[in-house]
């Protein structure tokens, strides 16, 4: 029973990661493309840890798996933060449809 | 000095979870990865600059991890939810974006409480921080903008969240 | 390790890759392909995650949580070198 839990949230992870990636391709700018991949792709990786912890009966792997989760969960965030930060401080310029900026508002 | 020893007693305790040096079928203990960690503990203790914890005590109040365990159940409807309401943006054929970047002001005051916050903000339904000022601002980067008030758009983004975290690292 | 179930599951981590490696190649600007090979980094730990998963074999994990980490760090160095700052402060 608690194998095809796993399998389950095997098949949901991989279809926020492809989520998250059909959204890199298609949004329009840098931070919508960091926004959707990166929630989408946080989420999704840690369905497939968790699926892999349900479904393993080795103890050490599971330990491991949830170590791998908790890291994820707090350095994704903190990746894309560095990188919306930097790509902003590289200059590069919202969507030309985007309707406010207090940030470069402040900048200047 | 507490503070080296409570770094020593961390770092010790993820080396052992990462090597489980414990075989509980055989009963074997593997003694080598038991003593190297053991050192490397020790000089990762004694070369890593002083990490100041302010108010030890705090860290063994009960009341806290009662109100963390609340929190990652609030947390994780949020992420879900998060993750559908990206998932409806994208998948749309006309994509129902509005961006912009705005400024709200956040009332918490430790670093540890601020990095919670912009973590939780990042993860949660259309927006993402961008920049932390010092004196109190946020600068976040919201897919669909609804206000351009700086205080409605406080509640709407960290006003479901900035309670919690002001218990659990605050309190 | 090559039933069905999971053949299936390489082969849609597969297209998320080739769809992050056009973002690579396509990306307009530095920042968007870094995004891009920061979402690969955490993509193919999923797939570590995946292979441990349908092998039953721990040293699979190893590999993810090295390349979590490794993924992590290189994706700082590159936002700092954006931000045009040096990598000691």
């Amino acid at each position: 029973m608690i194998k095809y839990l796993g399998i389950a949230l095997l098949y949901a992870g991989v279809l926020f990661d492809l989520i998250g990636c059909i959204g890199l391709v298609r949004l329009p700018d840098v931070y919508n493309r960091l926004q959707a991949a990166t929630k989408c792709v946080t989420l999704g990786t840690c369905m497939i840890l968790a699926g892999t912890i349900l479904m393993t009966t080795s103890l050490i792997l599971a330990i491991q798996g949830i170590i791998c989760l908790v890291f994820i969960l707090i350095t994704s965030p903190t990746a894309a933060h560095a990188l919306a930060r930097g790509a902003y401080k590289a200059g590069v310029k919202l969507w030309d449809k985007s309707i406010v900026d207090h940030y470069g508002e402040d900048q200047s | 000095m507490a503070n080296k020893i409570i770094l020593f007693l961390l770092s010790y305790l993820i080396w052992l979870l990462l090597t489980w040096p414990f075989d509980f079928s055989t009963g074997q203990i593997n003694v080598q990865a038991i003593v190297a960690g053991f050192i490397a503990s020790i000089l990762v203790a004694m070369i890593m600059r002083e990490i100041s914890y302010h108010r030890l005590a705090r860290l063994f109040n009960p009341l806290r991890y009662f109100w963390f365990c609340v929190y990652i159940l609030v947390f994780s409807y949020y992420l879900v939810k998060s993750n559908l309401d990206v998932a409806f943006r994208v998948l749309h054929p006309d994509l129902p974006i509005k961006p912009g970047i705005v400024k709200i002001k956040t009332r918490l005051q430790t670093d540890t409480a601020i990095t919670a916050l912009a973590n939780s903000i990042t993860l949660t339904p259309g927006t993402l921080t961008v920049d932390y000022r010092n004196d109190g601002y946020f600068y976040v980067h919201w897919i669909y903008v609804t206000t351009f008030s700086q205080e409605e758009a406080a509640a709407r983004i960290i006003g479901r969240f900035e309670w919690f975290i002001h218990k659990i690292f605050e309190g | 390790m090559y039933t069905p179930i999971f053949v299936f599951l390489y082969f849609a981590l597969l297209a998320c890759c080739s769809l992050c490696l056009y973002r690579i190649w396509r990306g307009p600007t530095p920042p968007d392909r870094t995004v891009a090979i920061d979402i690969l980094g955490i993509l193919l730990v999923g797939f570590a995650a995946i292979f441990s998963a349908s092998t039953g074999k721990a040293y699979f994990m190893n590999v993810a949580l090295a390349w979590a980490l490794l993924s992590f760090i290189g994706t700082l160095a590159l936002a700092k070198h954006m931000e045009g700052r040096n990598f000691d402060d």
